[in-house]
């Protein structure tokens, strides 16, 4: 078992900080479910990942992708943090002399491994990354987080199909079960019906966490290490806005920047 | 006789020697001629069951980790359900994925209209970093293949279900991006693409019999387009017919059109289906049915003549 990592606590409240600063500034994005995943991405970049932010294309890296690409200021933040490119360049989000796009663009930014943004994509990507680990005898890892309103789009269950097909057991799904999307609460929305279960008869193992409990997120890909011949998907259960008390459970917060007094309320709070 | 499709299974075996060639299918590998490959070269082979859109995008993983996939099947799906894939995922990011579409056009034949793609090079050739091909035989098809596996970027094969005829020599050299004169003419030029270039070559027997001297180009390359070729047969013979077997919309056509009216405006004619969708039938009445024949191509020709300037 995993003990309380307070370091990875205290980093995660540093990339909060980033996530609400930087969309502050942007003015627009997605703070809500960049605060909800922003556990899950600490403890990967900071602890789970081996990847080399000198040596950004190793072949033999462990690999991220963000299909809710909308909470790229998570991403952004944990890139930053770990030295793909200058934490200054945050606060450039979405502007147009930027290399940080509203949504990840592999192109433009260091350590970006997909361009997401547009739903329901991700998943069939790392199925792709993960066979060829497995054509190359890698042992690097893919690790890919999906949204709960994501699993709505019905290339998800695709591509969840594929992964339990050809048994990629070198694939973690993690997904930001946060409960609430744009137009409202998911089960309002379109009742996802029981998750766990759902990935369970796709042939998934299939692991539910408290998504911002780090002992148990760690736990949780150290478990998903031991499973053989079939992919994870821990399903992180989470808080949309997490850390921001006046962000958390509000739907508003899907896409809404924090305005000047926001931020500053916010930051006092993850002070 | 041979169809695109067949030279386009021969050819990926051939390219299989290359380890990092990988091939996915959507469950119509036997269809789009993957099923050699796969026979060859299984490990290496993916069948990603009847779902398109994770063919794509599990083919842009591939790409992003060092691997060249050619990912087939039939037009159709490939440009239509699987667009968002192709656009946000594997052009967006420019991304070294090949997408072998098969059974485009009509001469899908009896299976009708749902399964004949007549709007795919519009679809595809709107795509920022995309390289539409549409091979005329079965010489350039193979050739296409293999050009497609040496550049760097996704690129969009449209090839057929039925047997086309040979109009290419065998020692011909493909060149993507370049268009080739087939038959030279001053009077006016025909520029066909995929299997209308034999009927372009048919067509211009039917017009130097009245006395018209037509030349023949064949674009294979929809994008990028070879400006230079077609700027220079305006120039030469002040007309021009497109001829395609795709809509009239966004296609060959309308890629000509384009060129012509901001580099060489001349009069021009489009032959190709006119805004409707397909049906049932065998493949040679289909032709004759949506009006793609050397036939049609000749009476465009004399149309656009009456046209030009003096």
């Amino acid at each position: 078992m995993v003990e309380k990592d307070l370091a990875l606590e205290d980093k995660a409240k540093v990339l909060r900080k980033h996530i609400v600063k930087m969309i502050g500034e942007a003015g627009s994005g997605h703070p809500g479910g960049s605060l909800s995943v922003i556990d899950i991405v600490t403890a990967l970049y900071f602890e789970v990942m081996k990847v080399n932010p000198d040596d950004p294309k190793w072949p033999d890296r462990d690999r991220f992708i963000l299909s809710k690409g909308h909470a790229a200021p998570a991403l952004y933040a944990a890139l930053a943090e770990k030295g793909f490119f200058p934490v200054e360049d945050l606060l450039g989000l979405r502007q147009v002399d930027s290399h940080l796009q509203g949504h990840p663009d592999l192109k433009k930014t260091p350590g970006v491994e997909v361009s997401t943004g547009s739903l329901g994509h991700g998943l069939a990507v790392a199925n792709g990354m993960a066979l060829a680990g497995k054509l190359d005898k890698s042992t690097y890892r893919v690790y890919v987080v999906l949204g709960d309103g994501e699993l709505q789009e019905g290339s998800v269950w695709e591509a969840a199909m594929a992964s339990a097909h050809y048994k990629l057991d070198n694939l973690v799904a993690i997904l930001d079960y946060n409960g609430l999307q744009i137009d409202g609460p998911v089960e309002e929305v379109m009742d996802l019906g029981d998750v766990g279960l759902k990935w369970q008869a796709f042939g998934w193992h299939v692991i539910s966490i408290d998504g911002h409990d780090f002992e148990q997120i760690l736990n949780a890909f150290k478990e998903a290490e031991t499973i053989k011949d079939r992919p994870t998907m821990i399903v992180a259960h989470t808080v949309k806005g997490k850390g921001v008390s006046f962000m958390e459970h509000g739907v508003e917060w899907h896409g809404t920047a924090p305005n000047e007094d926001q931020v500053k309320k916010a930051l006092d709070e993850l002070a | 006789m041979k169809a695109t499709r067949d030279a386009y299974g021969e050819a990926l075996v051939q390219l299989g020697e290359r380890k990092d060639i990988v091939v996915l299918d959507a469950d119509l590998s036997k269809s789009t001629k993957t099923a050699t490959f796969a026979k060859v070269f299984p490990e290496r082979f993916f069948n990603m069951g009847i779902a398109e859109a994770n063919m794509m995008d599990t083919a842009a993983g591939l790409a992003l980790s060092g691997k060249v996939p050619f990912a087939s099947t039939f037009a159709v799906f490939a440009a239509g359900r699987a667009f968002d894939q192709v656009r946000n995922t594997i052009c967006y990011p420019g991304l070294n994925v090949k997408i072998a579409a098969t059974h485009a056009g009509i001469t899908v034949g009896e299976d009708g209209g749902s399964h004949q793609a007549i709007e795919d090079i519009s679809l595809m050739r709107t795509l920022p970093n995309m390289t539409v091909i549409v091979p005329a035989d079965a010489i350039e098809a193979e050739q296409a293949v293999k050009k497609a596996a040496e550049i760097n970027g996704p690129v969009y094969i449209r090839l057929g279900r039925s047997g086309v005829p040979v109009v290419h020599p065998e020692d011909y050299d493909f060149r993507i991006g370049k268009g080739n004169l087939l038959a030279d003419g001053t009077d006016v030029t025909i520029v066909a693409t995929g299997i209308m270039v034999a009927e372009a070559l048919e067509a211009k027997k039917i017009l130097e019999q009245e006395g018209i001297s037509a030349a023949v180009v064949n674009i294979a390359t929809i994008k990028p387009i070879d400006k230079e070729l077609l700027v220079s047969m305006a120039g030469k013979t002040g007309a021009m017919v497109t001829a395609e077997e795709h809509s009239i919309i966004g296609g060959l056509g309308s890629a000509v059109a384009e060129v012509l009216s901001e580099e060489y405006p001349v009069p021009l004619k489009r032959v190709g289906v006119k805004d409707v969708f397909g049906r049932s039938g065998k493949p040679k009445e289909l032709l004759e049915y949506y009006g793609l024949t050397a036939k049609n191509i000749a009476i465009a020709a004399k149309e656009v003549l009456s046209k030009k300037r003096g």
